[in-house]
């Protein structure tokens, strides 16, 4: 089909995040982008709509031992283990390098191992002015005792969102783990606590075995399944979830296409977040904001934000 | 702003040992800045790219060693000539070939021989004399000795089994503790990098090979503790100065 450029200049990208306005919805998930600046080194990253920084936590970790990663089909298995400086380290030495090549709001993604330690480093991040929006990760698959316990029970994710929110002066995405039974009750669970929105998926807990010899391929045995392969359970969960719960959705999951951000629009997302594509494909990002218009035009939309749960079954 | 996706074509591609393959990449001048950089190859069916060293660089050439050992890099050793490479390039720091004083020590093991070779080039073009020891686990595997020796350094071998060369690791050549060398360049299998960290009385620099998934310092999969905290792999490295390492 005969693409007209004029047409191409009128589309509308922009999207809003609990009033947070996006100039488009692409966001790179968090840990696959690190704290962004480097990024920056490769292209100009205010092309983004936003981006989430790498998980952090109170205080500092080494994270997992090594390997941290293994090859899956259409994907890839991470067990990092929420390596990161600590708050105090990312808001006095990371944002200050961000905030010299980024221009656009600032996802700040915030895990920890008990309810005082989420509300402390929640309190901390709130504080820095760069960050619009926090999420609060309850689904890192890569840590004992921390991350995904809290999210996969509804009185747990209620109980933290809660407490985050009340210390908290920023929009609250919670970003929800695929690893349990029924996603929805989760992501009821999160909205009547106080969620101002949700992030999912975070990864599939995988694991991979070396054949040759008898033991798992990442040092941690276990790790976060992410990639192409786990989009369609993505797209199914965002759309159990939108169409369960009345606060906006950032989706994510195998998202590596203009057409994937659309499918996950259809789906009910508001934004969309890009992972592992980040890492294949450092240009993944810019590529798919560059497509999208073109994209649009051949399915006919002239303002993404139209196309937000247009997804209806027959 | 540094443009790191490349398309690159293979200009050859040929087994050297049961194990080892060399690719030629061609493409524009001027991708890879400095001896110790490598490439990031994406391979038809991998979700994840393989990290491959730099062995040397000639104007539009850029070739590269590797050994196949597993399906990736076996994939890889089926691209013809005139097939169009997807490359992440350059990455990594590269070796400093400022700290090398008059002669030093180049010191490979297996597949680790191949980002010393532009490193040995570099020094021999500066003036410099490179001792190079490389070290394999047997003859049939030994490979590029002819290669280092043609490019100006003086080259010795060794081997595990004694069947070429010396018998041993790299360090039981003479040459290794020769106390004319003041600073020496290392890359190959850990426990090699380890005892050179430990044996070695001189300064030097070493480069890391690991699992990696970006290569280009964002996703934390590659990892070493220093005594700065923990430096990604890919990004930081893959050479690190000796004293900044700590070994567990």
């Amino acid at each position: 089909m005969e693409i007209n450029n004029e047409a191409l200049r009128g589309k509308d990208l922009s999207v809003s995040l609990s009033g947070v306005k996006l100039q488009n919805p692409v966001i790179p998930a968090s840990g696959c982008f690190g704290f962004g600046y480097n990024m920056a080194e490769y292209y100009d990253i205010d092309c983004l709509g936003s981006l989430s920084l790498k998980g952090t936590t109170l205080n500092s970790r080494y994270g997992n031992p090594l390997p941290r990663t293994a090859e899956c089909p259409a994907g890839m298995i991470n067990s990092v283990g929420l390596q990161n400086p600590g708050v105090d380290k990312v808001i006095s030495d990371e944002l200050p390098k961000l905030r010299e090549v980024f221009h656009q709001p600032v996802i700040a993604n915030i895990s920890g191992f008990s309810i005082d330690e989420y509300v402390e480093c929640c309190a901390k991040i709130d504080g820095a002015d760069q960050v619009e929006i926090i999420e609060l990760n309850v689904s890192c698959p890569n840590v004992h005792g921390g991350g995904m316990s809290f999210g996969t029970q509804c009185e747990s994710v209620a109980e933290v969102t809660r407490a985050v929110k009340a210390v908290t002066t920023k929009p609250l995405y919670v970003k929800l783990s695929p690893n349990v039974t029924d996603i929805v009750a989760i992501a009821r669970a999160a909205e009547e606590a106080g969620a101002d929105g949700l992030c999912l998926i975070n990864t599939l807990l995988g694991m991979r075995i070396d054949v040759k010899t008898r033991k798992p391929v990442v040092a941690n045995v276990m790790g976060g399944f992410s990639g192409p392969a786990i989009f369609p359970v993505a797209v199914r969960m965002v759309y159990q979830v939108t169409n369960a719960c009345g606060i906006p959705v950032m989706g994510c999951g195998g998202v590596s296409s203009a057409r994937d951000v659309i499918e996950m629009m259809m789906a009910g997302a508001t934004a969309v977040q890009v992972g592992a594509a980040n890492l294949r494909d450092p240009y993944a990002c810019p590529r798919i904001i560059a497509d999208l218009p073109a994209e649009m035009e051949r399915l006919g939309i002239d303002r993404l934000s139209d196309i937000i749960g247009a997804c209806k079954p027959a | 702003m540094t443009n790191i996706a490349h398309k690159l074509r293979v200009v050859d591609n040929r087994q050297l040992t049961s194990k080892t393959w060399m690719m030629v990449l061609e493409g524009e001048p001027g991708i890879i800045t400095a001896p110790g950089q490598f490439v990031n190859l994406a391979v038809e069916g991998k979700f994840l790219r393989r990290p491959i060293s730099v062995c040397g660089v000639d104007g539009r050439l850029i070739t590269l060693l590797y050994d196949v050992v597993g399906d990736g890099t076996l994939e890889m050793s089926h691209w013809p000539v005139g097939y169009e490479a997807d490359v992440l390039a350059p990455l990594g720091n590269g070796f400093d070939p400022s700290r090398a004083g008059d002669s030093p020590l180049l010191l490979g093991g297996g597949i680790g021989v191949a980002p010393l070779y532009q490193l040995a080039r570099e020094l021999v073009a500066e003036g410099k004399k490179p001792v190079v020891i490389l070290g394999f686990n047997t003859a049939s595997d030994v490979v590029w000795e002819e290669e280092f020796r043609q490019a100006g350094a003086e080259v010795y071998v060794a081997t595990v089994d004694g069947s070429h060369g010396t018998r041993g690791f790299v360090t039981d050549v003479p040459a290794c503790s020769d106390p004319a060398r003041t600073y020496f360049y290392a890359c190959g299998p850990l426990p090699m990098l380890r005892a050179l960290c430990s044996g070695m009385a001189i300064d030097g620099e070493l480069s890391l090979e690991t699992r990696m998934a970006c290569g280009f310092g964002v996703c934390m999969c590659c990892v070493v503790q220093t005594k700065e905290g923990p430096k990604g792999i890919c990004k930081k490295g893959p050479v690190f100065r000796k004293e900044e390492l700590i070994w567990k």
